[in-house]
């Protein structure tokens, strides 16, 4: 399943939907994406996950990168399950975000 | 500004490379590709071998030495990739998270097939993995048939390394201050009682959740039964009847890679991702830094899972077997390990690989120390003989990235070498004290004449460690190696039906006593005997000096039936219930006071042994007491002793402590010493009582009525506090 990305950033708040496989071959992809969303500063970044099948390591990877990227930003994970959700939460990277079933827009 | 080494030189297939770089080993993200490099002395002829993830047949096999084409221009060119000894190579633009790598080694020299003795063993046709590999696939998910038609079936990957450790690093507790935890990781979780989502269940990441748990306990160390990737397969038998697992390598005393965890200990396993598995385990070396507790892995270096002239190839043998193992005149593996086959740990080649390694571990992963099974083997030479000044020992002893790191040998082998108080030591290592195991056991059932050694014991062993101090001992009734505490006290003779060896296999001098009946009983006196000797067993390891070990589910009489050597069970008999914590809260709570008790008393963890000279306003650092006060028995069954200050005289604001251990079947009146500075007695401690009373919070004994005299019951311990 290739992989989809589309950004919405909004004042105080950037948003990024991802959907198919996030694996190494799309990760710089999404890294390319959370470096065009830090340019404008956000205090926010929401990631919808409903439609990501899988999330390799790589990608696992660029989520960190996020984190430092932006520094003291809340991230929040929307809609993460099945094998995407068992991922971060092995991983511990759950610890360190918000995981929301659904995000009010 | 680029790199100039980002582009290739030559192309084989329409794989772009370049000549690698010989360090490090093994395979090596490097800008723009991966570096891959490999020694062999003895092979004249080496193939790289890629596989996608999972894939049976190669996706391409380059050479290191041959015909290529040329990067630009496409024309033919040869090409050696080779420096010295190891062969290396870069191959550009590859998939590090799809690809699997092999290699396949040829040489001039006469090869022995499978079954002989012999030096060699070089077969090109077999894949071979990588002795570096970080990360190793094959065996992903726990206890999964494997496809033995799959010609490679131990699958070296590639793993990122790069984790966000956020500021962690090694803690550093002093080893005077650690409590050790002895666990298995698959044991730990795997049981449905641990209420852990079954796809978590006996990984690295459910021990994570149970944090709170060891937390609570009390322990600040957790050692790991071994992690190294190993292959739960190997001797394994099938239940027909179940379709399961009759016997497996459930402990994994037999690495296949040094380099790599083990992949079916990963709840991320299945995902086939080397990083990802790397970063489960980091992260919860990571968490539990974070809750102040250390890691300690217990690593076999003695051996490989090749077994002798009649196991597989997987790696080293297929490589170098000369250089990897101890080899006799005529070729035989020389097997000083009990399973085979002997790594050839002081050969320069094998030296370098496992400080490599335990560098690895200790940069990448944080682990805060090892402790060595079968440690003695590392100080033998390529012939076995025992060697006065080891070069791997002195090495690992001095090496500056495992400077902080414990070092703990099991000081034995199991060809005969025995060096529990004399281990090569170099003011670093500790031993695994089975003398302090063998005395605290037959003091605790009762043998004669008993208390002198019991009082080495308590000092830390002394007779043993002069002048390395208390810490080099690692003190212990129990561990994975034998009967549980539990078991201690309910079995006379082991019961090792279940292993298939008809119950020859397994320690038969175990020291143990049944306490009246062999086995489970519903006898209330028995049942109450054996608590109450699983709590003096905890509380004479808690207050002897050295460095105290428990192991896993001792704390809430945990019980394999007896059985001393579960190496191969899958099942009950070696995962952890944990509705044991209810059923049996009263020892849980005694386990985590005296441990409390421990940590709250400085006087019980001293780097130095005592001197036995007045410090306290004339009171010795330790004295030595009977039923009369100033008056010990050195040969019987009853042992008192004071605890006035530390070590090196300066009570550091403790209180001090009083200990009567009463190992007879009698209740016996123990006259009490008056303590230092007009201080009166509190009791803390009496195993003779029911709980709550048994065991008080540090800082809630309730004063004694009569402080001249205690009456100690029958094998039971007391412990007072003076304040």
């Amino acid at each position: 399943m290739s992989f989809q990305l589309s950004t919405d950033a909004q004042q105080d708040e950037a948003r990024i939907t991802l959907g198919g496989e996030l694996d190494a071959a799309a990760a710089p992809q999404f890294k390319d994406a959370i470096e065009q969303v830090a340019v404008t500063s956000p205090k926010r970044l929401v990631l919808f996950m409903d439609e990501l099948a899988f999330l390799a390591s790589a990608g696992l990877r660029v989520l960190i990168f996020a984190r430092q990227k932006l520094g003291d930003v809340d991230i929040y994970v929307i809609g993460s399950k099945g094998p995407v959700l068992n991922t971060l939460k092995m991983s511990g990277f759950h610890q360190s975000v918000y995981l929301q079933d659904s995000y009010a827009t | 500004m680029e790199r100039i080494d980002v582009h290739p030189t030559h192309v084989y297939q329409g794989f772009r490379i370049r000549s690698g770089k010989p360090y490090p080993f093994g395979a090596t993200l490097v800008p723009g590709g991966i570096n891959f490099s490999i020694f062999s002395r003895h092979a004249d002829y080496c193939v790289l071998v890629l596989f996608n993830r999972g894939a049976k047949e190669p996706l391409v096999e380059i050479p290191f030495r041959g015909m290529f084409q040329k990067a630009d221009n496409k024309e033919p060119v040869w090409g050696e990739f080779r420096t010295g000894n190891v062969f290396n190579m870069t191959v550009l633009e590859l998939d590090h998270e799809d690809l699997e790598y092999a290699f396949r080694m040829d040489s001039n020299y006469q090869s022995t097939p499978r079954g002989k003795p012999g030096i060699h063993r070089f077969d090109p046709s077999r894949y071979l993995m990588d002795p570096y590999a970080r990360a190793i696939g094959g065996r992903d998910e726990w206890g999964k048939l494997a496809d033995w038609a799959d010609p490679y079936q131990h699958r070296a990957r590639i793993v990122f390394d790069d984790f966000d450790w956020e500021g962690d690093r090694q803690l550093e507790i002093p080893m005077e201050d650690l409590v050790i935890y002895e666990m298995h990781v698959r044991g730990f979780t795997r049981h449905p009682s641990s209420g852990v989502p079954s796809a978590q269940a006996g990984t690295f990441s459910a021990i994570r959740e149970k944090i709170p748990y060891l937390k609570d306990l009390g322990v600040n160390c957790i050692e790991l039964m071994p992690i190294f990737e190993f292959d739960e397969l190997e001797h394994s038998a099938r239940d027909e009847l179940s379709e399961g697992w009759a016997r497996m390598n459930y402990w994994g005393y037999s690495t296949v890679g040094f380099f790599a965890p083990k992949a079916a200990y990963a709840a991320t396993g299945p995902m086939k991702d080397g990083t990802m598995v790397a970063d489960e385990l980091k992260n919860l070396v990571k968490e539990l830094h974070k809750n102040g507790i250390e890691v300690i892995l217990d690593v076999v270096f003695n051996h490989t899972a090749e077994g002798n002239e009649q196991g597989p190839t997987i790696s080293y043998r297929g490589i170098d077997n000369a250089t990897y193992y101890m080899l006799n005149e005529e070729g035989y593996y020389y097997n000083f390990s009990g399973t085979g086959n002997t790594l050839n740990c002081n050969n320069p080649i094998v030296r370098d690989m496992v400080l490599d390694a335990l560098r690895y571990w200790a940069a990448e992963y944080h682990i805060d120390g090892f402790r060595f099974d079968l440690a003695s083997i590392l100080g033998r030479d390529p012939w076995g003989a025992p060697l006065a000044n080891p070069p791997l020992l002195e090495a690992l002893a001095y090496d500056p990235i495992l400077g902080k790191c414990k070092l703990i040998a099991e000081a034995w082998d199991a060809g005969g070498l025995y060096q529990v108080g004399s281990f090569p030591a170099y003011g670093r290592w500790a031993e695994w004290n089975g003398k302090c195991r063998d005395a605290i056991r037959r003091f605790l059932k009762g043998d004669s004449a008993m208390s002198g050694a019991m009082s080495m014991v308590v000092q830390g062993s002394p007779d043993l460690y002069a002048g390395r101090g208390p810490t080099a001992s690692i003190n212990f009734v129990t561990c994975h190696d034998g009967f549980t505490l539990n078991d201690l006290v309910s079995d006379n003779e082991k019961h090792n039906e279940a292993n298939g060896e008809e119950n020859r296999d397994g320690a038969n001098d175990n020291n143990s006593w049944n306490c009246g009946w062999e086995g489970p009983t519903c006898e209330l006196a028995i049942n109450e005997l054996r608590r109450r000797q699983m709590k003096n067993a905890v509380a004479m390891l808690m207050l002897s000096q050295g460095v105290p070990m428990i192991l896993m589910g001792d704390e809430i009489a945990r019980s394999k039936l007896g059985n001393n050597n579960t190496y191969c069970h899958d099942n009950e008999l070696n995962w952890l219930d944990w509705d044991l914590q209810e059923k049996n809260a009263d020892l849980y709570r005694f386990f985590k006071n005296t441990i409390a008790f421990r940590i709250a008393h400085p006087v019980l963890r001293n780097r130095d042994h005592f001197q036995q000279q007045d410090s306290r306003n004339g009171f010795a650092s330790i004295s030595w007491h009977g039923t009369q006060a100033w008056r010990p028995d050195w040969n019987g069954n009853a042992l008192a002793f004071m605890l006035s200050s530390r070590a090196n005289g300066k009570a550091d604001g403790d209180n001090p402590i009083y200990v009567a251990m009463n190992m007879h079947w009698d209740a016996l009146p123990f006259e009490l010493p008056s303590p230092p500075d007009n201080l009166s007695w509190h009791l803390s401690t009496n195993t003779s009582m029911p709980a709550p009373q048994d065991i008080y919070e540090p800082g809630n004994e309730p004063p004694l009525e009569n402080t001249s005299s205690f009456l100690v019951g029958g094998r039971s311990v007391a412990i007072l506090v003076a304040k």
